[in-house]
């Protein structure tokens, strides 16, 4: 939010010289003052609690959507209950813990998740935090029930998420693709892990109860049925929870793989200038023709491509010989005034904002241009569409990628410019378990290096040899 | 058959009298033609207008009136007709069924219909016992509806109150179990609570997102453009200027007028350019800043004024009196980049209630189009001067327009459309030698990106120009807006 002073006095704007926003005054603390691309919708910070039976995916659900509420800019930490039951009681031994009528483990079990809230309330007051994303089973009313008062008490919004599913195939696919691999069953044979947890899920169902239509209608909730073929919505209160719910709505767990790739390398690229609208050099075309040869050798089911509007993207697909579908969103950042130039002429004509540009290379915006953080928020309905289908290659840019990639890979804002997306290298991301496996292709076509690291004097007053050290060669 | 992802969807609504139906159906329709979806509504009950020219009573929608079945049967075939039409021969992408298709022997002769013709069914239900909004809905939309224009309000509120009950007993709502094989949206309570049932692609996604997050809450959305800018005076489009003093001039008056209107828990918006954080700064609220609300980006033109367009860049001037909507500035942006990227603020004007936007030129153009269901064709010609108020009040299906002047001079900025002569099209049938070297060809240092999806090519252009064919408008008819 950005406040104003009230009274008569009309003070001078001017733009802030990293975000390039402006603002009544200089001298305001930058940091309270986002100036983000965009606005600020959380107040009170909002607590999503998840509800539901072992293996019915609250924990990839909660992962999920804490990296993606973090991408997009919405300081998310998820808690889960089961990390501090393992804390406290350093040996599994079996579902014994979890009988309803085992006091002892009771006990525990009640303290860790008080010791999780307590947490929550920390990572809001203390840590700035505006969404916790409270992971457990929180089967019973009585549990929910607390957790409400908690959050009550403190000025919390609480938004439930209960999955639901009765299919036995989903259940045990669940649990083998992320019990057996838990630090719970890390000495036992599959048979064994999976008899045992499945009396651990039997220990919880006589006491479950559902969010109830009737009984529950005053409380903001969504309820998944059987992966998301059914969703039952209720009271949305705000923004954000209207934003979470779409979210949940387009991701599905069908298996498939996102391939990244950027455009062939491009005359521009040669010449060590950054943006434009090039062609690609002989040696990106020849990555073109290696690019399709790879994908047909993929054998990929169904497979969409996707290019950005620039021609260098279009050129790349067009050796695919194949339907592709151009996304203005995905356009290279705009460097605004330094469109073409080279690293040496930014810094000869533009030493400031080079450095600034070091400084906070997220939050950089180019002047009449753009910053990664706003190509974060221009990049969201392209993320929303790639969780919504299967088969997709992207062919696009340097910081399109590191922004899709860091998204994909949990990656947060400070190192997502940096991260390493060199040319004629195809990036294939393949969701297992709770993450993404990746590998990585280099289609064997030389190219120049684009990839410029943080110098180690990042100060407005550096010598111009400090700004150009770690400059990638070039033409 | 074999659904392919790009077939035509047909929405279906379902639900008794008053509940919404229509209002949801125009409100989609709307929404869907704005982010570029050709949509169109087919309500049976105006065809049930056409076929019976006067209304009676209530009597006509008994269940026992064999009559009446038979042409209310014929309307339902009737506008399924029309549907076939618009989706396959049309270029129709969606086409809304506005119905009360209560029963579910009624919604499976529309999916027949739907199988057979290779469209994808959307069901929309809206479910609602309030009897306070059911009383709100006849009030806005029943009593004037043509039905009762000869009837006094208590007449035709009982009239439609039986309407209503001779559909009731024959109502069966979207199943959980008995549909579970469908794809449908169950509205509950004006959006209280929702059931969503097998979503099955994008468009189906995006509706129900925006299903979601529309509301009926009355308030008022005020639109408005930044006060005065520098730029402005100086006929120059785009950049990032100040505001001139009766720019500032105009921001206190904005601070009066709004007091006078008493809005409660008004939201302000802006975008990140100066002269619209100016102005809302003397507004002495808080405001929220969102890069989206952006002007229109002119790429290479930034800063000119029309004339340096016409000499620098007499095509590009052309053909962007072509088609301005699609027309994109080299290195710039089009209306319609600006739709796509306006979009969310959309979506977030429907979550919200008061809201004051303080925008641009082009902006305000957009977002008035959504709100006032205008064209394509004529979004990039709406008229929004400066210093001028829009207060749009969404009433019955539609929204209430006020203009509110605050009375401080400015110049105009506003363009119109210039007759262009001749269509390029008909110019190139008219001739058959299209090879010629390009000699008054302008300097196309910049990449020329005027067509990104009209088709026609740059070379036609050329050809146009060598042979005389003055595509630039005749400076004296040019109807430049007038400056210092």
């Amino acid at each position: 939010m950005i406040y104003s002073l009230k009274g008569t006095n009309q003070k001078k704007l001017t733009q802030t010289p990293l975000l390039k926003i402006w603002v009544p005054w200089m001298g305001c603390s930058l940091n309270r003052r986002r100036g983000s691309s965009v606005p600020q919708f959380c107040n009170s910070p909002t607590m999503i609690v998840m509800v539901g039976l072992p293996a019915r995916g609250k924990t990839y659900i909660s992962k999920k959507l804490t990296r993606y509420l973090n991408w997009i800019g919405v300081p998310t930490k998820m808690f889960n209950v089961g990390q501090y039951r393992r804390e406290a009681v350093k040996i599994y031994k079996n579902f014994e813990f979890f009988k309803p009528d085992n006091e002892e483990a009771m006990k525990i079990r009640k303290a860790c998740a008080t010791a999780a809230l307590k947490d929550v309330a920390a990572y809001f007051s203390k840590e700035q935090g505006q969404v916790a994303v409270f992971d457990a089973t929180n089967t019973t009313r009585e549990r929910r029930a607390i957790i409400l008062s908690y959050a009550k008490e403190r000025g919390y919004k609480v938004f439930f998420v209960e999955s639901i599913c009765d299919d036995p195939e989903i259940i045990a696919e669940n649990i083998k693709q992320v019990k057996f691999g838990s630090p719970d069953y890390v000495d036992r044979d599959i048979d064994e892990a999976l008899e045992d947890f499945s009396r651990r899920i039997e220990c919880y169902r006589a006491s479950y109860m559902p969010m109830d239509d009737e009984e529950d209608r005053k409380l903001s909730y969504i309820k998944i049925f059987d992966v998301g073929s059914r969703y039952l919505v209720n009271r949305v209160q705000d923004h954000i929870q209207s934003r979470i719910v779409y979210y949940l709505m387009n991701i599905h767990v069908t298996p498939r793989s996102i391939y990244l790739s950027r455009h062939g390398e491009s005359e521009l690229n040669l010449l060590g200038r950054i943006g434009g609208d090039s062609g690609l050099s002989p040696r990106g075309q020849k990555y073109a023709n290696a690019l399709a040869t790879f994908i047909r050798g993929q054998n990929i089911r169904e497979l969409k491509v996707w290019t950005s509007h620039m021609k260098r993207t279009i050129q790349t697909a067009e050796a695919l010989g194949v339907q592709y579908e151009q996304w203005k969103a995905l356009n290279e950042i705009d460097a605004g005034v330094c469109e073409e130039l080279t690293y040496e002429e930014i810094q000869e004509n533009f030493p400031e904002e080079f450095a600034l540009r070091d400084q906070d290379k997220y939050r950089y915006r180019y002047p009449k241009g753009e910053s990664y953080e706003d190509l974060v928020h221009r990049l969201e309905p392209v993320i929303m569409e790639l969780e919504r289908q299967e088969n997709v290659l992207v062919v696009c840019h340097q910081a399109i990628f590191r922004c899709l990639l860091a998204y994909f890979l949990d990656k947060p804002a400070d190192e997502l410019p940096y991260l390493r997306c060199p040319l004629h290298t195809v990036l294939k991301l393949t969701p297992v378990a709770y993450g993404c496996k990746v590998e990585s292709f280099f289609l064997n076509i030389e190219a120049v290096n684009t990839h410029r690291e943080r110098p180690v004097n990042v100060d407005i007053n550096r010598n111009p040899e400090e700004a150009l050290l770690t400059v990638p060669e070039h033409v | 058959s074999v659904c392919m992802t790009n077939c035509p969807t047909l929405i279906v609504t379902v639900g008794l009298p008053a509940r919404g139906k229509t209002y949801i159906s125009k409100k989609l329709t709307r929404y869907l033609n704005w982010i570029g979806v050709p949509t169109r509504e087919f309500n049976v009950g105006q065809y049930r207008r056409e076929c019976v020219k006067i209304y009676k009573s209530f009597e006509f929608f008994r269940p026992d009136n064999e009559e009446g079945l038979k042409i209310r049967r014929q309307c339902a075939s009737a506008a399924l007709n029309d549907v076939r039409q618009y989706l396959t021969e049309d270029g129709g992408q969606v086409a809304v069924f506005d119905a009360t298709n209560t029963t579910r022997e009624r919604r499976d002769t529309i999916i027949q219909f739907a199988e057979q013709n290779g469209f994808k069914v959307f069901f929309v239900e809206s479910v609602c016992e309030d009897p306070d909004v059911i009383q709100e809905n006849i009030v806005q939309v029943k009593l004037g509806s043509p039905d009762y224009t000869n009837c006094n309000t208590e007449e035709a509120a009982e009239d439609f109150m039986k309407r209503i009950k001779c559909y009731e007993n024959s109502y069966e709502p979207l199943d959980e179990v008995l549909d579970r094989d469908l794809s449908f949206i169950k509205i509950m309570d004006v959006g209280q609570r929702y059931l969503v049932n097998r979503v099955l692609d994008h468009i189906q996604s995006r509706i129900v997102y925006y299903l979601m997050n529309i509301h009926i809450t009355p308030r008022s959305i005020y639109l408005c453009r930044h006060g005065e800018s520098e730029l402005n005076v100086n006929g120059r489009i785009g950049g990032d200027s100040g505001l001139t003093p009766r720019g500032k001039e105009f921001g206190k008056k904005l601070s009066q007028f709004l007091q006078t209107q008493g809005i409660s828990d008004l939201k302000v918006w802006t975008s990140q350019m100066k002269r619209t954080i100016q102005t809302a700064e003397s507004l002495s609220v808080p405001y929220e800043q969102w890069k989206v609300l952006n002007e229109i980006d002119a790429g290479v033109c930034e800063e000119m004024m029309y004339e340096e367009i016409q000499d620098h860049f007499p095509l590009e001037f052309a053909l962007r009196d072509q088609d301005k909507y699609r027309y994109r500035y080299p290195k710039g942006e089009s209306y319609e980049d600006l739709v796509q990227r306006l979009e969310p603020v959309i979506m977030e004007l429907e979550r919200q209630e008061n809201v004051l936007v303080i925008c641009h030129q082009a902006v305000m153009r957009c977002l008035l189009a959504y709100f006032l269901d205008k064209t394509a064709e004529e979004l990039p010609y709406l008229k929004c001067p400066l210093h001028t108020v829009l207060k749009l009040t969404p009433v019955a299906y539609g929204c209430k327009v006020e203009s509110i002047s605050l009375n401080v001079d400015a110049v105009n900025t506003h363009r119109e459309r210039p007759e262009v002569g001749i269509s390029l099209e008909a110019h190139r049938r008219a001739h058959t030698h299209p090879q010629e070297d390009g000699s008054v060809w302008p300097d196309m240092a910049f990449s020329p990106r005027a067509f990104s999806s009209t088709g026609c090519t740059v070379q036609a252009s050329a050809f146009l120009l060598t042979h005389g064919v003055n595509l630039t408008p005749n400076p004296q008819h040019s109807k430049h807006p007038t400056r210092k």
